[in-house]
């Protein structure tokens, strides 16, 4: 069942997660983009008939275990966010990469406010406006995300 | 060829699916103790990850060490062995004092207090939930630890474990939302609770009497209620009293002892069961 593609699908992703998960200095935490939602996005995009909400809510799993949130937190906002990649991926590709990029912040802007929300229900948290500067972040790192991950797809020939 | 367009399954039913499963886990990890076989699997499932995650930084602080210079190691170590000197002393009338508590509870006829079991562990530097506060230690199951252990630094109360894994768990931190400790007063033995506010530097106590006879600079430690944390540990200083007799209670907050911002190393103490016997 695991062939080629999706081996070198899953090498992304590990990456991803590991710098998903890396210690940054105190003052630079909050602005720490959602790479493992980019590079889902991205895969999303590119191969949806490889990478689909099934992959996003097994990814999303492993980030809550990994980051200590309630289990089905991140599973729950990651399905979504790729349900509306993966079903728009005709329309989404055809757009510039900086079209793309604002497109790519109003779908983080929508996993950041479910985020935020589910918590609130679950921890009690209240609202910061800190907690959505990884959506600016995120807007700024997709085009490099995208072309990096564009390169690596081509030179390894996923499809 | 692959098919590009053909999809099997609509994405509206994998949809209904993960939502589905992601509400039931959420339900799940609600409303399910943990300690249970499944929680301790799964949180070993990500181990690799977090270590792997965690192995820049440590190889950053090792390469850190070894640029220390001969001078900086011999005022470490000055300091380090005058700290030494004080406590030792200090170490010498503590057996004496012990010793005489125990005769003295003796002659009570009151439970001896025997020292816990407790062991030490280290953080590893990983990136957790930004909505609570909580850290990783590298020990876990196979260390005989178990969830709702009590966990302390040098300073005092740090907080206590919860999902263990079998070589990692997490520590849910005292200025978590959802965490709160219960504490007296060291001054007149006053009980009361202290509430984590999401702030990493500050907590709250919860339903304060005007009337309560509490100041600022109170040292609170811990009172052994509820079983977690044992009993005389520091916890907070009080730092902030505002009594508005407006509000039903008074607005009290206090500082965490234990500097929570930058912890490195955690001893984590085993409750002790002869002593919860006796003192129900």
């Amino acid at each position: 069942m695991i062939n080629r593609y999706s081996l070198l699908i899953a090498i992304t992703i590990f990456f991803a997660l590991v710098i998903a998960l890396m210690p940054l200095p105190f003052s630079l935490e909050p602005y720490r983009p959602d790479w493992v939602l980019l590079v889902l996005m991205y895969w999303s995009l590119a191969l949806p008939h490889r990478l689909n909400i099934a992959t996003a809510w097994v990814v999303g799993l492993l980030i809550d275990l990994a980051s200590g949130s309630p289990l089905g937190v991140n599973s729950l906002t990651y399905s979504i966010c790729i349900f509306v990649t993966a079903s728009n991926f005709q329309k989404i590709r055809n757009f510039s990469l900086w079209q793309q990029g604002i497109l790519v912040g109003l779908f983080l802007t929508l996993y950041h406010l479910l985020q935020f929300w589910l918590n609130h229900f679950l921890l009690g948290v209240y609202f910061n406006p800190q907690y959505l500067w990884p959506v600016v972040t995120g807007m700024i790192s997709w085009p490099w995300v995208f072309l990096l991950l564009r390169k690596y797809r081509r030179h390894f020939r996923i499809r | 060829m692959k098919l590009m367009f053909g999809r099997t399954i609509s994405l509206q039913l994998r949809l209904f699916v993960a939502v589905l499963l992601s509400v039931l886990l959420i339900i799940g990890d609600r409303y399910t103790q943990g300690g249970t076989v499944v929680r301790t699997s799964l949180n070993t499932l990500v181990t690799p990850l977090i270590y792997v995650a965690n192995l820049p930084y440590e190889l950053f602080s090792l390469g850190a060490k070894s640029l220390h210079t001969k001078e900086q190691l011999l005022t470490e170590n000055k300091v380090l062995t005058e700290k030494q000197m004080l406590q030792s002393e200090q170490l010498q009338q503590y057996q004496f004092l012990a010793r005489e508590n125990q005769k003295l509870r003796a002659l009570l006829g009151s439970s001896a207090k025997q020292s816990n079991r407790k062991i030490i562990a280290q953080v590893l530097s990983v990136h957790s939930n930004p909505y609570s506060h909580q850290v990783v230690i590298n020990r876990g199951t196979t260390d005989g630890l178990s969830e709702g252990q009590a966990v302390i630094d040098e300073m005092g109360v740090v907080g206590q474990l919860t999902k263990v894994g079998t070589t990692t768990s997490r520590v849910l931190l005292m200025t978590d939302t959802t965490h709160a400790t219960p504490v007296r007063i060291l001054r007149n033995d006053v009980r009361t609770v202290v509430e984590g506010i999401g702030k990493i530097n500050l907590v709250k106590l919860s339903h304060v009497p005007h009337s309560l006879d509490i100041r600022i600079g109170d040292v609170l430690v811990t009172s052994g209620l509820g079983g977690t944390f044992p009993e005389g540990y520091p916890v907070a200083v009080v730092t902030e009293i505002n009594r508005d007799e407006g509000r039903p209670f008074a607005q009290v907050y206090a500082e965490p002892i234990a500097q929570l911002d930058r912890i490195r190393l955690l001893v984590i103490l085993w409750r002790n069961l002869q002593e919860q016997i006796s003192d129900d």
